[in-house]
């Protein structure tokens, strides 16, 4: 088993603190599920984690069975088993999605050990007809003039090819149709498991219909204020975030600060 | 102030090295007129790039004798790389000076269709050559360098595709560079007469990491009526080699050439592209790419200039500079007045890889006639650190990551060369430089 440790952890962007103390445990064989108003910090933590170079990590520590992530370069990270599923996936222009996705794989590989081009190939149209991805989107360009939906698509073929320890997945959800929705869960679903642990942002208790979380976390003012069973998911859907707000006494201060 | 011109060649060297030649008085007078106009004439002015203080007429030597090859087999391990044996029935190698490989198919030959060394085209062909020879392209007398030049070339090919004959296969020609002494002033000279098509795609390879010499090389495509010649450049010299490039096209009514060109060289150069596009209804394609690395100077200027009506022209130019390398990238759409109806439009894109590094993208339009279209695109900047963050996110190291961006940034001019042993070894050139 794997563990993935947050310590109260605090994070700045371009000078403004964005994450005030975030603790959280994430072990494999478990699905968590984080979520939360609109600009809360879900994103921050995920990028936070992932080693983005515009978040800068001020206190706190994240640790990966023992090693220090925060010592680690993002490329390292990767290597140590974090994955992160983009909320807004870069587009590269010339590179295909296929030459791409066999560099992510080489690179954990030895030099001399590389994946063969026959066998990368039956592995990726397999994962891409798991996904009813048309098999040519390994020949275009990665992520370029893709849809919304299809990049949410891709972010799962590279989960599902590169098979990481932990998965960060960033409004996976966001963006899909319902038949898309279906096949984004059933792909994580099929990553489940002893070897896999995962964290999901959403905002919709619709993909937790598919997906079953262990544990339900709401973050709020850059904190994780509420944690519960899949059954917390269930109220937020029915009765919004006041409640929380209410029971905790936190004040909505972006809303006071921009009607000022 | 211009340096003083100490040319290591004489007006008597130059009458000695035409007449060993045996070539006819037309090219010989053509020679000896220029040489006397090379200390006169000024440079030419790139923009944005002071040439002044460049050596472009100190030299080791005029002419270095080199082996010949029997046959494909004998090539250098480099060269091989770039041929392909098996399919490439139609080529030509130059080994520093010396022509030393020639095969062009019986069914070409049969159709008259002419590829041989400029000197041999020269004296077999000599009426032929005579007539696009410095005549409409480019001209002795334009500047110092095409007049050192015109007194001076050592090699280069005459390339002739006769009316109505439509070539399916690529011509290839090897300009194998591999004695530090050597000098090159290669005269490439392609002709597409009316309704002919070809493709020629050329190869300047250094093979050694270090040289002395001068690169002086004029290429004339002119293309007639209804033809079309699509014109593949890879241009990897060594450091050291101070390059002059000028290749030009003239195209007649409804004509069509499209270049595509890998300018890798690790030396200090200065390339000119310019298209005429003389007859109604032409058209022109410049598509090229740069990696610039070391402390190397370039200058890359593109032009398109519109003479004709409806003629269409499209420049495309990528740039990678690294280290302290400093790059001008000069677009130039010109369009003449008259030349009713005609499409210019560019776009040039210089993404810098460290801090010194310096690309500057220049796009001009120079517009003289209302009824057109024309538009420029020109970006420079840095690598996208979101993007790499990205590659980096699966487990890419940062040197991959840059890599792949690299490679995926050259690609629309790279996927463009119509030669696949050439396209793979302008990729490897690239990653090389990158490195
Ligand atoms: N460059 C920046 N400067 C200042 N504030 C920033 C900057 N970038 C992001 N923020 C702020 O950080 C806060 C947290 O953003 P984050 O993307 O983590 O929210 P989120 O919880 O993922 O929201 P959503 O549900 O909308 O995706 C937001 O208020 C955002 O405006
Ligand atoms: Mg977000």
């Amino acid at each position: 088993m794997s563990t993935l440790v947050i310590t109260d952890l605090h994070v700045e962007i371009d000078g403004k603190e964005i994450l005030k103390g975030v603790n959280l445990t994430l072990n494999t064989n478990e699905i968590h599920a984080i979520m939360g108003p609109n600009g809360t910090g879900k994103s921050t933590l995920a990028s936070a984690i992932m080693g983005h170079p515009k978040y800068e990590v001020t206190s706190g520590s994240i640790m990966l069975d023992g090693e220090d992530v925060l010592e680690m370069e993002v490329d390292e990270r990767a290597q140590a088993g974090l994955f992160l599923g983009m909320q807004y996936p870069s587009e590269i222009s010339g590179v295909t999605n296929a030459d791409f996705l066999r560099s992510a794989i080489n690179a954990r590989r030895e030099e001399g050990d590389e994946i063969s081009l026959m066998k990368f190939i039956r592995e990726l149209d397999k994962k891409m007809e798991f996904l009813e991805m048309d098999l040519d989107m390994a020949q275009r360009y990665l992520n370029e003039g893709f849809s919304g939906g299809e990049k949410k698509r891709n972010e799962i073929l590279q989960l599902m090819m590169i098979k990481p320890k932990f998965a960060i997945l960033d409004e996976i959800d966001s963006g899909l149709d319902i038949d898309a929705l279906k096949v984004v869960s059933k792909g994580i679903n099929e990553m489940r498991g002893e070897g896999f642990g995962c964290l999901m942002i959403t905002h919709y208790q619709r993909l937790l219909n598919y997906i079953t979380p262990d544990q339900v976390h709401v973050m709020m003012q850059g904190k994780v204020v509420k944690s519960g069973g899949a059954e917390l998911a269930h109220k937020l859907e029915a009765e919004g975030y006041d409640w929380i707000k209410q029971e905790l006494g936190i004040e909505d201060e972006e809303t006071a600060e921009q009607e000022a | 102030m211009t340096v003083e011109t100490k040319l290591a060649v004489t007006a008597q060297d130059v009458r000695s090295f035409s007449e060993a030649n045996n070539e006819p008085s037309w090219l010989t007078e053509l020679r000896e007129s220029a040489l006397a106009n090379v200390e006169t004439l000024p440079l030419p002015k790139p923009d944005k790039t002071n040439i002044s203080k460049w050596n472009f007429t100190e030299f080791p030597s005029h002419v270095v004798e080199s082996t010949t090859y029997a046959s494909l087999e004998e090539l250098p391990k480099e060269v091989k790389s770039i041929v392909d044996a098996e399919k490439q029935h139609n080529i030509y190698i130059q080994h520093n000076n010396t022509p030393a490989y020639l095969e062009l198919s019986e069914e070409l030959k049969a159709q008259g269709v002419i590829m041989t060394d400029i000197i041999t085209a020269a004296r077999e062909h000599s009426d032929l050559v005579k007539k696009y020879y410095m005549t409409e392209g480019v001209k002795a007398d334009d500047h110092k360098l095409a007049a050192l030049h015109a007194a001076l070339v050592n090699g280069g090919v005459f390339v002739y595709v006769p009316k109505n004959v439509v070539i399916e296969e690529p011509l290839q020609v090897v300009f194998l560079h591999d004695n530090a002494d050597a000098s090159l002033f290669n005269h490439v000279l392609v002709v597409a007469e009316a309704n002919s098509s070809v493709t020629y795609v050329e190869n300047y390879l250094s093979t050694i990491e270090e040289a002395a010499g001068q690169v002086n090389i004029i290429a004339e495509v002119i293309v007639n009526d209804n033809a079309k010649v699509i014109f593949g450049a890879v241009d990897v010299l060594a450091k050291g080699l101070t390059t002059y490039v000028n290749r030009r096209g003239i195209l007649h009514r409804d004509a069509t050439i499209e270049w595509a060109a890998g300018l890798m060289n690790d030396g200090d150069t200065i390339s000119e592209n310019i298209t005429h596009l003389i007859g109604d209804g032409s058209n022109a394609d410049s598509k090229s790419v740069v990696v610039g690395r070391g402390d190397q100077s370039q200058n890359f200027t593109t032009e398109i200039r519109h003479w004709g009506k409806a003629s269409n022209g499209y420049i495309l130019t990528h740039g990678v500079m690294k280290d302290s390398s400093r790059a001008i990238f000069n677009g130039i759409g010109k369009i003449e007045h008259g030349a009713t109806k005609a499409d210019a439009v560019q776009e040039s894109r210089v993404l810098m890889f460290s801090e010194n590094a310096r690309g500057d993208a220049n796009p001009i339009l120079l517009i003289e006639e209302d009824d057109v279209t024309a538009g420029h695109a020109a970006s420079v900047g840095r690598v996208d650190p979101i993007q790499l963050y990205y590659l980096m996110s699966r487990g890419i190291s940062k040197e991959e990551a840059e890599r792949l961006v690299i490679h995926g940034f050259l690609a629309p001019v790279v996927n463009k060369l119509p030669i696949e042993g050439v396209k793979k070894q302008l990729t490897e050139v690239i990653e090389r430089k990158v490195r």
